[in-house]
């Protein structure tokens, strides 16, 4: 559904995207990954077509964003990470504008309008001014805005940045039932945990250079095969700690005092795992729990990241 | 059919601009400075007594008064409805959004101009009833009136494109609006001095630039809105340019070229501009 080649953006000596190529296959959710100014909303943008490449191109649905934007345009619902609403315009009104924009003819506008409104949840402010409405409820106007033509893809550029807790939930229910409509979505967000539970794929992109692809397991299994491990204990820390140490599969150990508990990088396998542990217990140690610290999309992008910036 | 014709920026505009109390207050401008004119006209005429005569010559010069004046309000009030065209909405972060539809870069501006042109007529038409005053008193021809409403109207339409293209090319609807008035103190102002100007050379006599000063004379004249709603009142002002300048050629023809030209070449500029950042203009 998306193919990207090769894509290239320079401004002036400044590279914002360098030689991206990144293929979605349709109804995957993408979610792209990246610190602020790292090429995600370059990205979007050239897949939107509001910006040319330097070079490269990007193929929607098999229909280049230089060449035939117009047909890209008819493809994809876009939602940019800032964006206004007019004033003095009432929220069926607004879509009413955009349907017409996208060519929908008037008696169709009619029966789609309540339809999406029902979709975002904002049936019952279809005669509110838009310009009224809170933050939360102007992105979900936004998000059916960008659903009016029923796209085959949607590029969302931080659809929950700004947005409190409750919002943010409503937001991500709705992007459930996008995904389950088959929609190709692509997302980006700083709220990286919230693009996990979501995505089927994930791109971490950094200094305009696609770093990691790929599922959230493999990407997560590309850290550098360390696992952190947090044992507690009743009492003698420091006995444990010698212990831990004498280990040379183990390293970076952390005592956490008031908590009594110990955390350690351990490079070995399962098997070397389960041998250390009855070491312990054959020692006399006072563990009585042990667990591996999960890592969450946000550990994988900043170890991930942390990586490309010492290459 | 009439979806096929069916401009959503132009009814989306239209929509904003009667809804905005903004609107209401420059027509109802508009409207008090006409009003005020014309009731002082007919006071210091009638000597501040209510009675008294009222030439058809007195009639026709008020006429002329106020053609030259509804012309200097539509030029002052169009930079107005026109600079913030494109800019506004790249201001209020909706440009992007509108530029992902499936409007072309041509519906979208021409959308915006005309929204802005039919509000100026909406004017012209709310101020005929106190223009038509003049019918009263006799001395002005009905076609008379309606060749300068044609002409208000391209000329509305010339500075209405130059409004949307400043808007279209600057960032900013400051800029753009300044821009906007820049080029009508040009087009209204520098054209009558630089007219003056090479008047007053051909005058002297300068051999020189002998030919061609009558001929700039007559440039300069011919884009200039003032001259050109003079020579369409008067038929005498007409005469008076074509022997100074020593070109026949009606004024109003080569204006009509000038501004078709200005329109044209504005707009293009606009259409081509609006995605700027995309290599294609489609």
């Amino acid at each position: 559904m998306i193919e990207i080649r090769d894509l290239t953006k320079r401004y002036g000596s400044f590279t914002a995207l360098d030689h991206l190529n990144l293929s979605l296959e349709e109804g995957v959710v993408f979610g792209f990954v990246g610190a602020n100014g790292a090429g995600k909303s370059t990205t979007f943008s050239i897949l939107a077509t509001l910006l040319s490449p330097t070079s490269g191109d990007a193929l929607i649905n098999g229909k280049s964003v230089i060449k035939e934007p117009k047909e890209v345009r008819k493809l994809i619902g876009y939602m940019p990470d800032f964006f206004g609403v007019y004033d003095q315009l009432k929220v069926d009104e607004y879509l009413d504008f955009y349907g017409a924009s996208y060519g929908i003819g008037a008696a169709e506008r009619k029966v789609l309008i309540p339809q999406l409104l029902e979709l975002v949840n904002l049936t019952n402010k279809r005669y509110d001014y838009v310009d009224l409405l809170s933050r939360g409820m102007k992105q979900r106007l936004c998000l059916a805005r960008a659903l009016i033509h029923d796209p085959k893809v949607l590029i969302l550029d931080e659809p929950a940045s700004g947005l409190d807790p409750r919002a943010r939930v409503e937001m991500r229910d709705i992007l459930r039932n996008l995904k389950s409509m088959g929609k190709t979505i692509l997302i980006s967000s700083h709220i990286l945990p919230e693009l996990a539970e979501m995505c089927d794929e994930i791109g971490v992109i950094d200094n305009g250079k696609l770093i990691a692809h790929g599922n959230v397991a493999s990407i997560q299994a590309q850290l550098q095969g360390e696992k952190r491990i947090v044992i507690k204990v009743t009492d003698c820390l420091n006995e444990v700690r010698a212990f831990l140490e004498e280990d040379p599969l183990i390293s970076s150990i952390d005592v956490i005092e008031n908590r009594l508990e110990i955390a350690f990088n351990y490079r070995g396998t399962d098997a070397d795992q389960v041998a250390l542990l009855k070491k312990a217990i054959l020692a006399n140690l006072p563990i009585y729990a042990l667990r591996e610290e999960e890592k969450d999309l946000e550990d994988v992008f900043m170890a991930i990241t942390k990586g490309a910036d010492n290459q | 059919m009439m979806e096929r014709f069916y401009n959503p920026v132009f009814v989306k505009e239209l929509k904003l601009r009667f809804r905005s109390f903004k609107s209401f207050s420059g027509l109802m401008f508009y409207l008090a400075v006409i009003c005020i004119f014309i009731a002082g006209f007919l006071l210091i005429t009638t000597g501040f007594t209510g009675k008294g005569f009222f030439k058809p010559e007195t009639s026709f010069m008020m006429f002329a008064v106020l053609t030259i004046l509804q012309m200097a309000l539509v030029l002052f009030i169009t930079p107005s409805l026109t600079a913030g065209a494109i800019s506004s909405e790249r201001e209020k972060q909706t440009l992007n959004i509108l530029l992902t539809t499936t409007q072309s870069s041509t519906q979208i501006i021409i959308g915006k101009l005309l929204s802005s042109v039919a509000f100026l007529v909406l004017m012209l038409i709310a101020g005929l009833p106190l223009y038509s005053i003049v019918f009263l008193f006799g001395g002005v021809s009905p076609s008379q009136l309606i060749s300068i409403f044609l002409f208000y109207l391209l000329t509305v339409v010339a500075i209405g494109s130059i409004g949307v293209m400043f808007s279209t090319i600057t960032k900013r609807t400051i800029v753009a609006m300044i821009s906007t008035y820049g080029s009508i103190i040009f087009l209204g102002g520098i054209t009558a001095f630089f007219f003056f100007l090479t008047v007053a050379f051909h005058q002297m006599g300068n051999t020189a630039v002998g030919t061609t000063t009558s001929y700039m004379a007559y440039f300069w004249a011919s884009i200039n809105p003032g001259a050109l709603m003079l020579t369409l009142t008067s038929s005498s002002m007409g005469d008076a340019l074509a022997q100074v300048s020593g070109v026949e050629l009606p004024v109003w023809i080569s204006y009509l070229i000038a501004y078709s030209l200005i329109i044209v070449f504005c707009l293009t500029i606009a259409i081509k501009k609006l995605r700027a950042n995309m290599k294609s203009n489609r």
